[in-house]
């Protein structure tokens, strides 16, 4: 049976929603965690943690100053924030509820749940000691969707979509999860920090579930030029950035009138390949996580244009035979 | 306490599966006995069952409010089927065949040399007033000759139990699937039953309907493409609009995910490229197909799809136009059609029905509006009716005004006193008003559903059996019962 392009298109937007309220839960997790890892003198940057985000001008409109709480609450439980994780849920939620009937039951009920439980324990999520508690069972309540549709989904082109959406999620969402470590998001110079560098490069491991992994992968204590190279480059870490482009890859191979998209995807695999993050400045790796989420807009844009926004072809065309 | 059927009140109306006294119909007799030997708990128990079934199997009808979005509701179901004896259902059978066939020539008189206007059979002022006549679809031949594909007639009994036809759908009939879902359910929860007595099966309608619609494809393809067209999943009906598509194994889709292009042809998008496709049953109204043809506003259509039928490129079930029969007045000279077309005697009679376009019948309806039902020619659902004998004088001096105003868009039919079943209330039966929805597809052939959904006015005493407002369902059962 043929896959109609407002099906596959809900089914890889229904993979990135829920993947951005994962990965926006841990990217507030690591700023928490990093921030209470600091010396008392120094204060934090959320002004550019809010840029790291986007949204900034959103939560500019809306919000006062940015600090600890009004950036959390902008981060997981606003509406008015289309990145929220409560927002990303609803939005999943939504582009699940289209296509009830090419997903397992059980993962539109979950995917229904998840959000209602999210919404409904907003408060206690808010509060200093809920933090935790909550982002937490909302990264597992995500993890277990993933799995549920991993174990009962046919893996068709329906499920190459899912997987697609959410691993092009994931690798933009982990070079925010880096960024945020990489600038300078320490507003005071004055404090010698270096005794501070690696438990913080720690946090970032720790948010992407990667530190166990980077030890067996990596065999060396916690140093940032090998976690740069084990986030961006590893190729069986599922959360690091090459692998993310890799599954992409080959969810394309099973499609058909993959030429462009694969052709954008292996440009982004030689940028991946051929840097070496370790050796950057933080100036140039900041500048370097630009350059790759431009990137992956532009792989999601071919993807789009071949297989949702497909226009009448002209009379005989080759498209127009297929049947 | 188990049933107790001797203090069942018939109430002098006609009830399908009670005589009266205690005494079952031949169809119903092994029913009401085996009912008889399960206790309050046993009967609880296949109700839990019952609602069970229907959350687990996700039977839903989706009611849109205001504050909440659009709500999933479980289907009303009560477990007491409806039965009606395979020797009486054949009659009706014939009697719904002979209908469709009529209407399905009417309709493409009307678009063509208008004969039955021409020999004055059919008032022309009628067909002048009339709201679906489609001038876009005049002169067009569609596949076979045939308009309506699927119409769904509702039947209804009155208390000497005569059978009538008090309408016909014929633009985009609802309800097959909780037909076909209630037979799954019943047999879920009452398996012996089907062992025991010979229960006709319902099962085959999507594969019928899906041979309806292949057989008018343009192209003479083995596999042609069929695909169900559905407004969207905030629909009330759209739950059926999935459930078909699945049972056919055809594409489920929305108005933008079809393109016509410069060939006039219709093409899905789709990851593989875009498909051509022949058949759409369409389950939207005509005036939302296509923007270019009809509502300009309508976000639901699709862009050049008439054109594309015109052009003999695609088949639309049922066709645009074809609800110029679907249309309370209209339906008041079905048995002259029958006599027209067919020469022969309508097998099943419609209710009386006066028009209040005609100035005798018009004062009749206004001199006992306290007596009659009046209906709007075009609302389904049953919205906009007045029922004169329950309502206030204020209601029936307004429908008196709105009579006078426009009086080509009234009829009115006397209060026919519907037909009971036993319905389950808290531990007991009681009776509760029914009507008969069965489906006939017309294709090659014509088929008729084996029974059709019963639809039942749960609240008592009342007659409106509309799942919008307050109705429920049973399944229906034709039994063979041997000689009877």
């Amino acid at each position: 049976m043929s896959m109609l392009s407002r099906v596959a298109e809900n089914i890889y937007w229904m993979a990135r929603y829920m993947e951005r309220a994962e990965d926006t839960a841990r990217l507030v997790n690591v700023t928490t965690h990093l921030a209470l890892d600091l010396p008392k003198q120094v204060s934090f940057d959320w002004e550019t943690l809010l840029d790291i985000t986007g949204n900034s001008e959103i939560f500019r409109s809306h919000y006062g100053e940015a600090d600890d709480r009004s950036l959390v609450r902008f981060l997981v439980g606003d509406t008015l924030n289309p990145g929220s994780v409560i927002s990303s849920l609803g939005n999943a939620r939504e582009n699940a509820r289209t296509i009830r009937d090419s997903i397992p039951r059980e993962a539109w009920e979950q995917i229904n749940n998840l959000y209602l439980k999210c919404k409904g324990n907003l408060q206690f999520g808010l509060s200093r000691r809920g933090r935790y508690d909550y982002l937490h069972w909302s990264i597992l309540g995500v993890q277990t969707i993933t799995g549920l549709l991993a174990g009962t989904m046919t893996h068709d082109v329906g499920y190459d979509f899912l997987r697609m959406g959410r691993n092009l999620e994931r690798a933009d969402m982990s070079t925010r999860i880096i960024d945020v470590r990489s600038v300078n998001l320490l507003a005071e110079k004055s404090v010698d920090l270096a005794p501070f560098e690696n438990i913080q490069w720690m946090s970032v491991l720790k948010s992407l579930t990667g530190y166990q992994m980077y030890r067996r992968a990596m065999q060396v204590r916690v140093r940032r030029p090998d976690v740069l190279k084990f986030l961006f480059q590893d190729r069986r870490f599922p959360r690091s950035f090459y692998h993310s482009i890799c599954e992409v890859e080959s969810c394309l191979q099973d499609l058909p009138r993959n030429d462009a998209p694969l052709r954008q995807v292996a440009q982004l695999q030689r940028m991946v390949t051929d840097a070496k993050p370790g050796r950057l400045s933080q100036d140039d790796l900041h500048q370097f996580i630009d350059e790759l989420q431009a990137s992956l807009a532009g792989v999601h844009d071919q993807i789009a244009a071949t297989y949702f926004e497909l226009t009448v072809p002209a009379p005989l065309s080759a498209a127009a035979g297929m049947s | 306490m188990a049933i107790r059927w001797k203090e069942y009140p018939t109430q002098g109306l006609h009830d399908e599966l009670m005589r009266g006294g205690g005494r079952p119909r031949d169809a119903a007799r092994f029913l009401c006995q085996y009912l008889k030997r399960l206790s309050e708990d046993e009967i609880q128990a296949r109700k839990a069952a019952a609602e069970l079934a229907i959350r687990v199997m996700g039977i839903t009808f989706t009611v849109y409010s205001q504050q909440g979005g659009s709500i999933d509701r479980a289907w009303p179901f009560d477990i007491i089927p409806r039965i009606i004896a395979k020797s009486e259902w054949e009659v009706i059978e014939a009697g719904l065949k002979q209908r469709v066939q009529a209407l399905n020539l009417f309709i493409d008189d009307i678009y063509h040399e208008q004969r039955i206007v021409k020999d004055k059979v059919f008032p022309a002022e009628i067909l002048a007033g009339s709201k679906n006549f489609r001038e876009q679809c005049v002169g067009i031949n569609p596949a076979l000759g045939i308009w309506a594909h699927i119409c769904g007639s509702d039947l209804v009994r009155d208390k000497n139990g005569t059978v009538y036809v008090l309408e016909d759908n014929l633009r985009v009939p609802s309800g097959v699937s909780y037909m076909l879902e209630n037979r799954q359910v019943m047999k879920r929860v009452f398996p012996e039953l089907f062992q025991e007595a010979s229960i006709l099966p319902v099962d085959d309608y999507p594969s019928q309907l899906y041979d309806c619609l292949a057989a008018i494809s343009p192209r003479p393809l083995a596999q042609p493409e069929v695909v169900v067209l559905t407004p969207g999943v905030y629909n009330s009906a759209y739950f059926e609009h999935a459930y078909l598509a699945q049972q056919m194994g055809a594409e489920l889709v929305e108005g933008r995910d079809l393109v016509v292009g410069e060939d006039d042809c219709v093409y899905m998008r789709a990851v593989e490229g875009l498909i051509r496709v022949d058949v759409i049953y369409r389950r939207i109204d005509d005036l939302f197909l296509d923007p270019e043809a009809f509502n300009p506003e309508s976000t639901l259509g699709v862009p050049g799809l008439m054109r594309a039928w015109k052009a003999g490129n695609v088949a639309l079930a049922n066709a645009p136009g074809a609800g110029v029969a679907d249309d309370k007045v209209v339906y008041a000279f079905v048995p002259q059609m029958i006599r027209y077309y067919l020469d022969q005697d309508p097998i099943i009679a419609n209710v009386d029905t006066f028009l209040c376009a005609d100035k005798k019948q018009r004062d009749h309806v206004l001199a006992n509006l306290d007596k009659l039902v009046v209906k709007p020619a075009n609302e389904s659902g049953g919205y906009g009716m007045l029922i004169g004998p329950q309502a206030s004088r204020k209601e029936r001096e307004r429908f008196a005004r709105q009579i006078r105003k426009e009086p080509r868009n009234y009829i009115a039919q006397p209060l026919l006193t519907l037909s009971t079943a036993p319905t389950l209330v808290g531990d007991q039966v009681e009776p509760r008003h029914l009507d008969l929805r069965p489906f006939i597809l017309s294709g090659q052939k014509i088929s008729v559903t084996t029974g059709g959904l019963t639809r039942v006015a749960l609240k008592k005493g009342s007659t409106v059996v509309n799942s919008s407002q307050g109705g429920g369902s049973k399944d229906t059962w034709i039994v063979d019962s041997g000689g009877a």
